[in-house]
């Protein structure tokens, strides 16, 4: 399992190569290797991003905002990649076998990998980094690797992990940007050893990172520039400024408008990705009035949909449909009823449950997600036509996830796209998860999802998610309007740039995947 | 002289008072918030176990009462402990930030305060005049625009547009004087704008007030200059309020320009405070927080002390 050579790179590659040939007359088969031509990393890529403060550490198990997962992936590599398509790609582990039914699994690392230190990659570092995030940890990620119970050494380059529950897809699971990997026993997090592309110079939590090129990186086509800054810009106007006034070369999470502004100015290329990113309007199905189904149906039929993506988000993203598999997911289930904004349905749901004229409140903040409040205000309106009084309370940013979410019947919140179904479900859907915050508990739809989960076989696991996405979608506690599409600006000059499949900025793996013209 | 000593002493024993109560003040309001630190780093993904493991790390199961004073005992032994969250030393953390924040604020003094003496002392020359319509002018529309506005106009104009300054504040150890100024030219232009107008609205107000004054008739009238009967005679009983209203922006430079230094993504203290509350981290909000107490404190103390060194009657007192 070797990541596949694009048709496009290896004409880049060859037409580039032609180009060489013909200007200096030698053109070395290595040199051709960058897609740069020149075989020189050059150049330093500067970001501006948001995701960034200074309680920040380079400690993996304390990844929980985008500016230290970035500089991770610049200093360090994962076990498994996703690509832009969203596949599962060999990192660190280059080949892996499912035994039986997809209970225990056999990786083999990849071989002659150093780290910064002048280390070899074995056996024993991906264990103790794994390890890490299990068991008694302060890790983030353990609910990640909670799945696993086994983990050990078969031989000098092969692991075997055994898992509580069968997952068909845990080379996908262990693509997790908390599981980096480190020389076995370390911890000196203020200066990390990986065997990434780059080595830490300065870092600044929350304000500023530098990192510098490492002669001889592992990764074939990758690490064009010679340094990267990332810059720590909380403001969005202040984001927007920096690219327009060249002071940064790409921007993270900029909204519709703005994006619309740039794409008309030919110095900037805007990257749009549809990573699965949802708002969500959480209902709490043990509390009134939302235990009734009904209810939750009426609520979920006055909102206009529509509407908020236009209005909102400018038409970046996706019209949802109350579960949280975006249409172009590969097990996206084609059938299920839409939720379109219908006032009579609406009623007609409130009859059946004897509610009619239904006062709810929704408590919301710009925290839970982009926008939040004006979708709020926007829902109001769309459900007064059907009859439902919806009072809108605005709640501060500030302690929103600790004071609001879960706490409230109904309130609003977001989830970022995972890179498997079962993740997604496991966040928010199984009973099991902590972070049920529909608290809807339904035995038979933990018992399909783990079931396929397990499943080895495409076909089926597909069917199997199909259901499983017709009882959330019917039945569950989530209101799932919109799903919202990562948008990110940058340089003309920033090439081999692409829109994620996963998070943002390529999945935050930009640094090593882009270079400068 | 004996007097100013003893005023000064106890100016500085209720200051300390202050400071305590503050900090006080500070540790049980922070942990009226809803979360703790645990919470906060984890995000809304976090399991019971891994929250558990953090509090268990961190002791943040005793009682608020007892960690503060924990706390309190290591400050007058001159700890400021650590940072919940990352671990580092508050003081290493604290430190560079609040200088950035005290270099800041001290440009745009050096800049607003002489502009302000000036331009009120010349408006109040001639109240009514072409001077003082001009002035008055200014400072209504400085002092109705709010500062974010007046930073984001101000990066329009000379980055976007002209390309003459960065928008980005951005220090690094590397930079030289010359360029570390040009740097940080917006956000100083824009604070000096931002305390500008009260600090001269006050030296006009102050000066005509007392320039109604019968004395000053009789100055007038036995033909003195109206320069030099600004100058000696009208300025020196005007000062008292003009320094407290100096001292009061002074003070604003350092610690309410959390919005400024967002604007230009400067890395001053207000930013460090505003994370910390952000992410439950007491030690660290508690050092910001003394650190700007004291700055209001030491500098209501000159104003008072300067206050009554330039006026001889309080001075006999």
């Amino acid at each position: 399992m070797s990541p596949p050579l694009e048709r496009r790179d290896f004409l880049r590659a060859a037409a580039l190569c032609g180009t060489a040939g013909a200007l200096g007359g030698i053109a070395s088969l290595s040199g051709c290797a960058v897609p740069d031509g020149s075989g020189d990393t050059t150049g330093m890529l500067r970001i501006g991003m948001a995701g960034g403060s200074t309680s920040d550490s380079l400690d993996p198990r304390t990844y929980v905002d985008w500016m230290p997962i970035n500089i991770g992936y610049q200093l360090m590599n994962g076990l498994v990649e996703i690509d832009d398509q969203g596949r599962a790609v060999p990192e660190l582990l280059e080949s892996w076998e499912p035994q039986g039914d997809a209970r225990v699994w056999t990786f083999t690392l990849r071989q002659g990998i150093v780290f910064h230190n002048g280390k070899s990659l074995t056996p024993e570092d991906v264990i103790y980094s794994l390890n890490l995030h299990r068991g008694h940890t302060p890790s983030a990620a353990q609910a990640v690797v909670e799945n696993i119970v086994g983990l050990r050494k078969l031989d000098a380059r092969r692991i075997e992990i055994t898992l509580q529950g069968a997952d068909a897809e845990l080379p996908a699971t262990l693509s997790d940007y908390r599981l980096l990997v480190v020389p076995d026993g370390f911890a000196d997090w203020a200066h990390p050893i990986g065997t990434g592309a780059y080595t830490l110079e300065v870092f600044e939590p929350g304000v500023r990172c530098i990192t510098r090129k490492v002669g001889g990186y592992w990764k074939p086509n990758a690490g064009h520039v010679e340094a990267i800054q990332v810059l720590g810009i909380g403001d969005a106007i202040a984001r927007t400024n920096a690219l327009i006034s060249g002071q940064v070369d790409v921007i993270n999470r900029i909204d519709g408008r703005t994006a619309d502004l740039l794409r008309r100015n030919s110095r900037f290329q805007v990257i749009r990705s549809q990573t699965g990113q949802y708002a969500v309007f959480a209902m709490n199905c043990e509390a009134e009035p939302y235990a009734k189904a009904d209810i939750r149906l009426a609520l979920k039929y006055a909102i206009d949909r529509e509407r908020l993506l236009k209005t909102l988000l400018n038409g970046y993203g996706m019209v949802g449909n109350d579960q949280p598999i975006p249409p172009n997911n590969p097990y996206f289930a084609t059938d299920l009823a839409r939720h379109a904004y219908d006032p009579d349905q609406a009623r007609h749901h409130l009859r059946n449950a004897g509610r009619e004229g239904l006062e709810v409140t929704l408590e919301v903040s710009d925290a839970a997600f982009f926008g939040a409040l004006d979708a709020a205000i926007l829902y109001q309106a769309a459900a007064k036509e059907a009859g439902i009084t919806l009072n809108v309370r605005r709640r501060p940013a500030d302690g929103y996830w600790s004071a609001v979410w879960m706490q409230a019947p109904f309130c609003g919140s977001y989830s970022d796209g995972r890179t498997t179904v079962d993740a997604a479900f496991a966040k928010a859907y199984k009973s099991t998860s902590a972070s049920n915050e529909t608290r809807w508990h339904r035995p038979e739809f933990d018992r399909l999802a783990n079931l396929a989960r397990g499943e080895l076989d495409p076909a089926r696991r597909r069917e199997l998610y199909g259901v499983c996405q017709h009882m959330i979608c019917d039945d569950g506690g989530a209101l799932i309007p919109l799903f919202m599409d990562h948008i990110e600006a940058g340089s003309d000059k920033v090439r081999g740039w692409k829109p994620s499949a996963i998070y943002d900025l390529m999945g935050q793996r930009i640094g090593e995947r882009v270079w400068l013209a | 002289m004996a007097g100013v000593t003893r005023l000064i002493a106890a100016r500085v024993g209720m200051g300390l008072v202050t400071l305590v109560v503050i900090s006080a003040l500070l540790f049980f309001a922070t942990d009226l918030l809803p979360g703790d630190v645990a919470a906060a780093l984890l995000g809304p993904q976090a399991t019971p176990e891994a929250l558990a493991t953090i509090r268990a790390t961190l002791s943040l199961g005793d009682p608020a009462g007892m960690r503060y004073v924990h706390w309190l005992v290591g400050v007058l032994h001159g700890d400021f402990g650590r940072s919940l969250a990352t671990g580092r030393s508050v003081v290493t953390v604290l430190l560079p930030r609040f200088a950035n924040t005290l270099a800041l604020a001290g440009l745009a003094a050096l800049v607003s305060v002489p502009l302000a003496l000036g331009l009120g002392l010349a408006a109040a020359m001639r109240p009514g005049g072409r001077l003082d319509r001009l002035v008055s002018t200014l400072c209504l529309v400085t002092i109705s625009v709010p500062e974010f506005f007046i930073g984001y106009l101000l990066i329009l104009i000379f980055s976007v547009q002209l390309g003459w300054l960065p928008s980005l504040a951005v220090l690094s150890g590397g930079m030289s004087f010359v360029q570390r100024l040009g740097a940080v030219t917006l956000p100083v232009i824009t604070l000096v704008l931002v305390v500008l107008a009260h600090m001269l609205r006050m030296t006009r107000a102050a000066l005509l007030s007392v320039m109604a004054a019968p004395y000053i008739e009789t100055a007038l009238l036995k033909g003195l200059r109206r320069r030099t009967v600004v100058l000696r005679h009208a300025l020196p009983n005007a000062a008292a309020p003009i320094i407290a209203v100096i001292a009061l922006n002074l003070g604003y430079l350092v610690v309410g320009v959390v919005v400024v230094e967002v604007v230009f993504v400067y890395p001053g203290a207000g930013q460090l405070m505003v994370d910390a509350v952000g992410k439950r981290d007491l030690p660290l909000v508690q050092a910001c927080g003394l650190a700007f107490a004291t700055t209001y404190v030491i500098l209501n103390l000159i104003a008072d002390v300067v206050a009554i060194l330039v006026n001889p009657r309080l001075r006999a007192a």
